[in-house]
């Protein structure tokens, strides 16, 4: 038996065993003057284990039912880990030039990947807090990395007192649940639910989806994400900014079909209202911003808006809908980044949008990609950004909540504005001065790359569909 | 040749492909290239074109051409034509080599450009030929990135403005279209347009909070359709969007965007609210139709007060489409015959309004009428030539304007003689409106300093009015080269909305009879 629960839990193993030996080896031998070697090790291990989760099949429980290896949490798992891979090759001559190339973040890194990846495959609640705090131990130390700036520091500190404050609130829920369930199993909470629904139990789940809506960034509950996206350096941001949400988000899916799939009515109303909250006030508050960091803050809450928008839905097309517009979401977010960080006058980060005036004029390729990005963003086809919009419509709509369709594709409108007014720097503006315009190739290609799937998607989704759908069956049923 | 309506509609698409890819450098030469490129692809598009017009068989009412291939989520990649889209797409790809043949004397980033009116081109003609619903949507939608560079970079003084408001306005109206779009695929299983034109969606009355919908499930479909294609048109009242968009841009753009992109409209009008909701349709053409009477006469005065050549026109525009608007929802043949007539001669003679501004605009760098006058004594071809398209918008006897004004009154009258009656003012109006301006700018003696040295058109624009010129006096002479081809679809549409109303109607008479038998005993 124990042999194979380890043998379910080996991807997990793997990349935790990685990262100890990673950190002993940076403590004990080179330090910091192989880490750029360290993160490129880091990602190609990410992609080995990715592979290794691709090709895996059916439904594994592991440890008397407390984590399990399914469909959902694969696709998740894979997107995770292709995510962070991209993201932190990307980072890696951004960190390098700043002095900042530190062995300890990409050991930091794989321990977060490694927290995310239990929490897509948890089946417990212990051990869903379990991922949850080892991811955001983790990133609360990278965001900080930038020690000596006190906007980074200030940022570290922030996520670590809402974070805290959130997984506080995740816990008192959790043991509301397990008081009032019997249990902590979500097997157990799902049968607990299917004879009767102790009040308590509802509280305990109230603030259980309280702490995952402060994960995922959705309104009301998102007040740390503009202030850490900005104070964090750029490829903390863009790390944040994917892997985490997709996780936040698989993990929200998780315990409300896995735990509470029986009491759908319960959960949905409160999911509408962030779902619905999250789209209006990640679009009107974004209107103002200048930095463009803080404006995917709010650019990413108004999309965790729309990606729960399928969550709400809660039927098995719903998380399918969800899944994909994560995938998107995740691959568009990968290739802004690309573009922000290579943002840069005379060797120095910039992240005024202002900065941007008549960019088309002297990079045109770039612009040309951040502009199909940023269509793309905001939902105008036939960018894929708007088949993601069309499945979560199609998904709200399916599980008869029209008035959120409704209202999303509003809010989708006022997003519009704040995209727009990028490409306006970048097309229309005046002549002023320019940005550097010979930065890495690498970015340059994961920018291209990502405008180019965002193009070509339009004919299949690069066959996402089915997989996502295959996902989304292993959760719900 | 199976797939002619791909060819057709994604030959702009390769053009621009390869003048993004190949075409390097901004110099002179280049700027040159970069144009013939540009005009051998529309040019060549036009003539692949016209294999699809020989190719229809005319007697035909249904779909032909027709491709189907599997797409996402059970959508099709299913494009066809029938008589009503047949000639929307002839319209596309006829005017597209007379537009970019417009903006010859471009120096402003003229590779993008091209770009920008080819990548246009294709979704232009991807709106008229999508047969599916999504793949309609998305053609319709993706229009408004090119057209929103176009303004934006290429245009006036006040182009960021007129750009932000042409984007937003016309988003706002299409997402809702999108909701329903949704909900059509959720009820009916397929986004297939012949088959969701033969499924009858419910006309129930159901109340939302307490309020009944007449026309039920219809209504709402109806009004989020509407609303998308009420703001394309521009209906009154929100057409404001058009004249800041005319006026900002560049006269290709403003070609492109009247003789073509309002069609987009009234097509989706005739493609989806009818066959579609024919119920709620004939329940709220009323409402439409009286929209399109204020329209018609409220533009017309506003246009007669104008200073500003392209706004006057621009404003003419909303008025003429009021015709379109009335002609389709007036529901009886000579009305949707007038309207799809009207709509054609409209591309053909809006287009050589703005083209005529943009000769002057090119000459002397402004639009006020104030500017102008006297004109004739210089240039004398252009006086005969914007005089035709004057009187062709005036709805001149003999030129294409008339016939589609006088079939969508005539369609008006049957459907509601009020309407009919505050319309045909609007025609007097437009007869004001026109040749006062006519009068301003080209009558006259010529006492402005700033004119005495204007020359006259150039070879290459007598050139492009040329055919211009030639399909307003042809239609205008010989309607039938039209009605011909939609007279089948049309026929056919008028029948089905009939039928579907006629059926609500004896459905509800045998609902009430029934239950009024209990009552009885």
């Amino acid at each position: 038996m124990f042999s194979l629960d380890l043998q379910t839990v080996l991807p997990e193993v793997i990349l935790a065993v990685y990262a100890m030996v990673a950190l002993m080896a940076g403590v004990y031998t080179t330090k910091d003057k192989s880490a750029g070697i360290l993160i490129w090790a880091t990602a190609a291990m990410f992609g080995l284990v990715a592979f290794l989760i691709a090709t895996r099949e059916g439904t594994d429980p592991a440890f008397l039912n407390s984590f399990i290896d399914d469909g959902f949490a694969r696709f998740s798992k894979v997107t995770i880990l292709l995510s962070a891979a991209i993201v932190l090759v990307m980072s890696q001559e951004y960190l390098a030039r700043r002095n900042l190339l530190r062995f300890e973040y990409p050991v930091l890194v794989t321990l977060a990947v490694v927290g995310m990846m239990v929490m897509v495959s948890a089946n417990d609640l212990m051990v869903l807090y379990m991922g949850i705090e080892l991811q955001s131990l983790a990133m609360y130390v990278v965001a900080s990395l930038r020690r000596d700036s006190e906007k980074s520091t200030e940022a570290g500190l922030k996520y670590f007192v809402l974070g805290a404050l959130s997984s506080g609130l995740m816990l008192y829920g959790a043991s509301l649940v397990y008081g009032f369930a019997g249990t902590t199993q979500f097997e157990g909470i799902f049968l607990a639910t299917a004879i009767d629904v102790p009040l308590g139990l509802i509280f305990g789940l109230v603030f259980l989806m309280v702490g995952f809506a402060f994960k995922v960034s959705a309104a009301p509950f998102h007040m740390w994400t503009p202030d850490v996206y900005e104070g964090a350096p750029t490829p903390v941001t863009a790390f944040m900014a994917t892997a985490p949400k997709m996780a936040a988000i698989a993990l929200f899916a998780r315990v409300v079909f896995d735990g509470f799939g029986g009491i759908v009515g319960d959960w949905q109303q409160i999911i509408a209202f962030l779902s619905v909250v999250s789209v209006f006030w990640g679009g009107i508050a974004a209107i103002g911003q200048t930095n463009i960091k803080r404006l995917m803050a709010y650019s990413s809450i108004a999309h965790m808006g729309f990606a729960l928008m399928g969550l709400a839905s809660g039927t098995a097309f719903g998380v399918q809908a969800m899944l994909i517009y994560m995938a998107i979401y995740v691959t568009m977010n990968i290739g802004t980044f690309a573009f922000i960080l290579s943002m840069e006058r005379d060797g120095r980060p910039v992240t005024d949008i202002n900065s941007l005036h008549m960019y088309s004029r002297y990079a045109p390729m770039r612009a040309l990609a951040m502009l199909v990005l940023l269509f793309s963003l905001a939902g105008v086809p036939p960018m894929v950004g708007f088949f993601g919009k069309l499945y979560v419509l199609r998904a709200a709509y399916e599980g008869g909540l029209t008035w959120l369709a409704i209202l999303g594709v509003i809010a989708s409108v006022i997003g519009a504005f704040y995209y727009l007014r990028i490409v306006y720097y970048m097309y229309f503006g005046e002549e002023r001065e320019a940005l550097d315009t010979g930065t890495s190739p690498l970015l340059w290609g994961v920018l291209m790359a990502s405008a180019a799937v965002m193009v070509f998607g339009v004919i299949n989704l690069f066959g996402i569909e089915p997989l996502a759908a295959a996902a989304a069956a292993t959760l719900v049923n | 040749m199976g797939n002619l309506l791909s060819l057709t509609t994604f030959i702009p698409l390769l053009g621009a492909g390869i003048l993004a890819l190949f075409l390097r450098g901004d110099d002179a030469a280049a700027q040159r290239n970069a144009k013939w490129v540009a005009l051998a692809t529309t040019v060549f598009t036009f003539a692949v074109s016209l294999f699809i017009l020989a190719g229809f068989k005319t007697d035909a009412a249904g779909f032909q051409f027709v491709e189907d291939r599997q797409w996402l989520l059970g959508m099709r990649y299913k494009m066809g034509v029938d008589g009503i889209s047949l000639l929307f797409v002839m319209l596309t790809t006829f005017l597209m080599p007379l537009v970019i043949a417009a903006c010859w004397d471009v120096t402003h980033r003229v590779k993008e450009y091209m770009i920008a009116f080819l990548v246009l081109e294709t979704l232009m003609i991807g709106v008229f030929v999508a047969l599916d619903l999504v793949l309609f949507y998305l053609f319709f939608e993706a229009g408004l990135i090119p057209m929103f560079l176009i303004i934006g970079i290429w245009g006036g003084k006040n182009r960021i403005y007129a750009s932000f408001k042409f984007f937003l306005y016309t988003f706002l109206g299409s997402v809702l279209m999108l909701v329903a779009m949704v909900a059509m695929f959720a009820q009916a299983g397929t986004t297939d347009i012949p088959t969701l034109m033969a499924y009858n969606f419910s006309a129930e009355s159901f109340p939302i909070l307490g309020v009944q919908i007449l026309g039920g499930v219809q209504t709402l479909l109806w009004f989020a359709f509407f609303a998308s294609f009420a703001v394309k048109m521009p209906m009154w009242p929100v057409h404001t969007w058009l004249p800041d968009a005319h006026v900002q841009a560049p006269t290709a753009g403003s070609v492109v965007l009247a003789a073509i992109l309002l069609k987009m409209g009234g097509y989706g009008f005739l493609r989806f609210s009818l066959p579609m909701f024919p119920v709620a349709s004939e329940i709220w053409a009323p409402l439409v139709l009286w929209l399109s009477a204020i329209a018609i006469v409220y533009t017309s005065l506003v246009a007669l007060v104008q200073k500003d050549i392209k706004k006057l026109i621009a404003y003419s525009s909303v008025a003429h489409m009021g015709f379109v608007t009335a002609g389709i929802f007036a529901l009886n043949q000579q009305g949707l015959d007038g309207a799809v007539f009207q709509m054609i001669s409209h591309g053909f003679i809006s287009g050589a309004l703005f083209l005529g501004v943009g000769v002057i605009y090119d000459r002397m760098h402004t639009r006020e009428i104030d500017a102008y006058g006297g004109l004739v004594n210089r240039m004398p071809a252009y006086a005969a030539v914007f005089l035709l398209f004057t009187m062709a918008n005036v709805g001149l006897p003999g030129t294409s304007g008339f016939v589609g004004e006088f079939l969508t009154l005539m369609g008006m009258f049957q459907a509601n003689t009020w309407v009919a009656a505050v319309a045909t003012t609007g025609v007097i109006f437009s007869a004001a409106y026109a040749l006062f301006l006519y009068r301003r700018v080209v009558m006259g003696d010529l006492i402005k300093e700033s004119l005495k040295s204007i020359t006259d058109m150039t070879a290459r624009e007598k050139w492009i009015f040329a055919p211009l010129v030639v399909m307003t006096i042809l239609l205008g002479v010989y309607p039938s080269l039209v009605t011909d081809i939609t007279g089948p679809s049309v026929a056919r549409l008028v029948d089905q909305v009939e039928v579907a109303v006629a059926a609500h109607g004896s459905e509800n008479a045998i609902a009430s009879a029934t239950a009024a038998t209990p009552a009885q005993h």
